[in-house]
């Protein structure tokens, strides 16, 4: 071994030549996985660190639309704990000069925050109404202006600069505003059925375990069916919402990383072909095949280490040095600190890659004799692979499956990103195999008609023994496939959001409408011309407090349909199917019916519950406990941007609770703002969601999140630009060679030049191809199956993106041939 | 040529490499260029074809000067007279044979360049390895499918470097035979640079290079 490690040295002073695009592609992408390990383990150690700030106390109560009792307070009193009421909901805040904005009010007590400290200007503004600063300008008012909320006057009493108990995130509906909770009764919001949150931050005593007085709470009042949180589960949203993007920049970080293997495969390929006198000659000095692997194996793993801990340094401090930036961009401020953990994994990463990719040119470095050696670059030598070398290849791969698979949270994603890549891999290399017969063939063809030399000439390019068709394809491919697939989910994205609003989507939602004042809020809305699609519906908050017997906490769902166990949910009754019902399940109830009550339930919630028709779910209405029968299943859906509901009930009982209504309409833009301000001067209790607003700022968040996975996504970009750079100059030599024959035989530059081009051309247009359909494929999956929306295929996206890169591909791989086309003949004819 | 000079730059300063070369040589002959290593043979055969510009002075092929022409024009003045063999062979490797010889006739956009190909590989008795690649063939298979690819576009002229030099001597001795016998069939001029005096013997004049001079 000693002696393994002694000529590697001494082979490696003669630098490392073609084995600078093995350190470049891992660095490259073990950089991009660090980074994002980094920053997600950043921002969880900041959702721990701040996690009580966060949630605004030891423990957080969240009891919908129903008032916390107060035998709770009572109860809290007498465990010397420390409490505090939050009611937040929707509102819309009128100016003197009778503009109106919907804003999200939070009313809280004298004792809030518990935890940290809020921040007004002036001070005072603490105890009346403070509005986030935006809204000053929004409403052109200043401190001291009288402000309508609800029914009541307050005076605008100054600005809100913070909230220690809030997430960092784009208010979808509104600016916050803030008000004494003992002000928010004479406003007459808290009508019965309003959309409110009624909330409790929970301290306990200095001293005592918050869990045990979380558990002493869950056990007093387990049949209330409140929410209660911890720190540790402070912002829930928040810590899926980053532990998905981590997942989806991960995977396209590891693509990164896949397309560095390849590259890792030919740089180590090319590197053997240089080195091929080298170890020839070793073996005929009596090295053994042995000594031939360790040597080589040697060389190549202190590289591939070198590539994986530059990955780590960059992966590591880029969050660092980019904390400012995304300080303001995340909900929660990030930690800044090395995270070992994400380290060590990306760089397992990066070597198990650089291990799968590298071992099988390497094994062929082991079984070729030395004579075979300096044959091979006149004529290819295939060697099959040793069986032992092969099972550790494989085992290698498994291990990198694995690691993939079992770090991700969502596996079965991850599992099929694993199968995606390696079928994508193999569907490029049958893409090669299809071209080369193709160009095969026409070129047989282009021969029988006489066609021009050099269109026969770059054909033959394509298929002759050593032709670097499969190597150009499958280094482009899976980098090309993933550029196609982000560009079409991030068109997609957009197309939900911006550009493909329903043709039929409402203007506005109208909340919290009275049952008493349904018929003026309906002749007010009549009674503008233009007003259409005018639909109404009672709406009931309702909590899911049991599914099937089994108490909500302790359901077993899937990921994506555990939302709707947590918090208020509307709930509605009909005697008959809405109108587009579609029931893919029992029957809806006769119109009479007047038994126990019945629910129809959303098909896709019922699947990641596991519950059918005839299964019980029980909710919380108004601090009562109903068992809902289901009756049927539906297909829910809400894109359309219409009233949905997971649950709908049959009337009866629930008719007879109080309860508001929800209203839609349609409305040309011109009449708007006065229809705006008609109800909701005649009804202040009533606010109004404009869609529109609603949808602008959701396109703004996706915005960002697509520019993160477009930045991850360059880092694909620029690994397959190496990987195919690596590969143009694995050929390189050879390449020279043969243009300077073709010029000695009498071959114009031009000549040459249009073979190439033919060449280039075609390898670009089946890349393309192959990647357009893996690209739509994959972006299709992840549309359709995680992001559960509808797929729309965007041609000219597409085309934009591929036809942009294999323009790239072929201009990068003209360019490198193009030396070839300025190499003096001579000297080579008189070196070789 | 007429008082051609070659210098090439070179670390240590500029290296004349052909110091005013005056040779005429008759359609049809067979001329020898021998001379000791370093004396510039190559570096004039390498003129000739074109493959090199001369610092000075002019070279005329059929009463067409070579003299500011550019690559490309220099390619076609070769594809149209001029036939190379060299001692490494310079086939291209991922070629077979038949493709190989085709391609000088392909580039000529001759439309039957496969058959001629093909007729000149059996003419050098190589009718069994048309698709072969070169790996695949033996030292002499490979400088007979040189010859081949040389002599099957019909040239003018015949440059040959040495064409035996990494041949062992009986193979050697039948590519020689075959060369000559080609170069009377078709009525090529041929300028054959050799180290082997009894090769040089057989041509119809010999010329003698020495410190990239015309010596004799």
């Amino acid at each position: 071994m000693k002696l393994a490690f002694r000529i590697a040295r001494r082979e490696l002073r003669a630098g490392i030549a073609g084995l600078w695009i093995v350190v470049a592609c891992l660095a490259l992408g073990v950089t991009a996985i660090a980074a994002v390990g980094s920053l997600r383990a950043s921002v969880a150690e900041g959702l721990a660190r701040d996690g009580t700030r966060i949630l605004g106390g030891d423990i957080a109560i969240q009891g919908g639309a129903q008032e916390l009792p107060d035998r709770l307070r009572a109860w809290l009193r007498a465990r010397h704990a420390t409490f505090s009421d939050v009611v937040t909901m929707r509102s819309m805040l009128v100016a003197p000069s009778g503009s109106r904005l919907l804003v999200e009010l939070k009313a809280v007590d004298d004792a809030w925050p518990l935890i940290g400290a809020a921040r007004f200007t002036p001070p005072a503004a603490r105890q009346g109404l403070a509005v986030d600063p935006a809204v000053l300008d929004r409403l052109q008012v200043a401190p001291g202006a009288p402000m309508r909320v609800g029914n009541a006057t307050i005076t605008l009493a100054g600005t809100l600069l913070d909230e220690p108990d809030k997430i960092a995130s784009p208010s979808l509906f509104g600016p916050r505003v803030m008000l004494p909770l003992a002000r928010l009764q004479s406003t007459g919001l808290l009508q019965p059925g309003a959309i409110a949150e009624h909330a409790m931050r929970v301290l306990a005593p200095p001293g005592t375990d918050p869990n045990r007085l979380l558990a002493d709470l869950r056990a007093q009042f387990a049949d209330q069916g409140w929410h209660m949180r911890q720190a540790r589960d402070a912002a829930p949203g928040v810590g899926r919402f980053i532990d998905r993007m981590a997942l989806f920049m991960t995977l396209v970080g590891l693509t990164s990383l896949l397309v560095g293997g390849i590259g890792v495969a030919n740089g180590v390929r090319a590197w053997l072909a240089a080195r091929a006198r080298t170890i020839a000659v070793l073996r005929c000095l009596g090295g053994s095949a042995r000594l031939v692997f360790a040597v080589v194996l040697i060389q190549v793993t202190g590289l591939a280490l070198l590539g994986v801990l530059i990955g780590v340094a960059l992966g590591g401090t880029l969050p660092l040095a980019a904390s400012g930036l995304l300080r303001d961009l995340l909900p929660v401020p990030p930690v800044d600190g090395l995270y070992p953990i994400a380290l060590a994994q990306a760089a397992a990463f990066g070597l198990l890659t650089a291990a799968s990719f590298a071992l099988w040119p390497l094994g062929r470095a082991m079984r070729i004799p030395g004579a075979a050696l300096f044959r091979d670059p006149l004529m290819p030598v295939h060697t099959r692979m040793a069986w032992g070398l092969l099972a550790v290849n494989a085992l290698l791969v498994a291990m990198l499956v694995a690691l993939i698979v079992f770090t991700a949270d969502d596996r079965r994603f991850a599992a099929w990103f694993c199968g995606g890549a390696i079928a994508t891999l193999l569907l490029f290399r049958a893409g090669a195999w299809g071209l080369m017969r193709l160009a095969h063939l026409f070129a047989r063809v282009a021969r029988h008609r006489r066609q021009r030399a050099w269109l026969r000439l770059g054909l033959s390019n394509l298929y002759r023994p050593g032709a670097a068709t499969p190597l150009m394809l499958v280094s482009v491919g899976l980098g090309l496939s993933t550029l196609a697939a982000v560009a079409l989910i991030q068109g997609n994205v957009r197309h939900q959001v911006a550009d493909q609003m329903p043709a039929n989507a409402p203007s506005f939602f109208f909340i919290d409408v009275q049952n008493t004042e349904l018929a003026q809020f309906r002749a007010i809305v009549e009674s503008f011309a233009g007003v259409s699609d005018f639909k109404d519906v009672p709406n009931l908050r309702a909590r899911v407090v049991s599914v099937k017997g089994v108490p909500a906490d302790q359901v077993h769902t899937t990921p994506d349909t555990a939302w709707a166990l947590r918090g208020d949910r509307g709930l509605t009754y009909a005697a008959s199917p809405p109108d587009g019902t579609r029931v893919v399940a029992g029957h809806w109830w006769p119109a009479d019916y007047d038994g126990p009550p019945l629910a129809s339930f959303d098909a896709a919630l019922a699947k990641g519950w596991g519950v059918g028709v005839g299964d019980v779910i029980g909710v919380n209405v108004l601090g009562r406990t109903l068992d809902l029968k289901i009756a049927n299943l539906r297909d829910v859906a809400w894109r359309s941007m219409g009233i949905n509901f997971t649950l709908i009930a049959s009337p009866g009982l629930l008719s007879k609770a109080p309860h508001t209504h929800i209203a839609t309409l349609r409305a040309p833009t011109a009449i708007q703002a006065p229809l705006l301000r008609a109800v909701t001067d005649a009804l202040p209790n009533v606010s109004a969601i404009r869609v529109a607003d609603v949808l602008e700022v959701v396109g703004g968040m996706l915005d960002q999140i697509a520019a993160a996975l477009a930045a991850t996504g360059s880092l694909t970009l620029l690994s397959g630009a190496l990987v195919l750079a690596g590969a143009v100059a694995a050929g390189q030599r050879a390449r020279i060679r043969e243009a300077v024959i073709l010029k000695t035989l009498g071959a114009s530059r031009q000549q040459v030049r249009a073979a190439w081009l033919v060449e280039f051309g075609l390898l670009g247009a089946v890349a393309g191809a192959i990647a357009a359909c893996v690209g739509t494929l994959s972006s299709w999956g992840v549309v359709h199956f995680v992001m559960r929306a509808d797929f729309v295929f965007l041609p000219a996206t597409l085309a934009a993106v591929i036809l942009g890169c294999v323009g790239l591909m072929v201009a990068l791989g003209y360019a490198g041939t193009a030396a070839a086309l300025r190499a003096k003949v001579a000297p080579l004819l008189r070196n070789e | 040529m007429r008082d051609l000079h070659l210098t090439v730059p070179a670390a240590s300063g500029p290296v004349k490499i052909l110091r005013g070369i005056d040779i005429d040589i008759a359609a049809g002959a067979v001329v020898g260029l021998i001379g000791p290593s370093g004396s510039g043979k190559t570096s004039l055969l390498m003129v000739m074809a074109g493959l090199e510009a001369a610092t000075s002075g002019q070279i005329m092929i059929g009463g067409q000067s070579l003299a500011g022409l550019d690559e490309d024009a220099l390619a076609r003045i070769r594809l149209a007279n001029v036939g190379i063999v060299f001692q490494a062979f310079h086939l291209i490797a991922s070629m077979t044979a038949l493709e190989n010889v085709a391609i000088p006739l392909e580039l000529a956009g001759d439309a039957s360049a496969q058959s001629k190909a093909e007729a000149a590989l059996r003419e050098v008795g190589l009718g069994h390895r048309l698709d072969h690649l070169p790996g695949q063939l033996s030292g002499g298979e490979q400088q007979r499918v040189a010859l081949a690819r040389a002599f099957a576009p019909r040239p003018r002229l015949l440059l040959a470097d040495e064409p035996t030099g990494n041949l062992d001597q009986a193979t050697g001795d039948a590519v020689m035979a075959l060369l000559f016998d080609l170069r009377a069939r078709s009525g090529a001029t041929l300028l054959l640079i050799t180290h082997d005096a009894a090769l040089a013997a057989r041509c119809d004049r010999t010329i003698r290079m020495a410190d990239g001079r015309i010596v004799a």
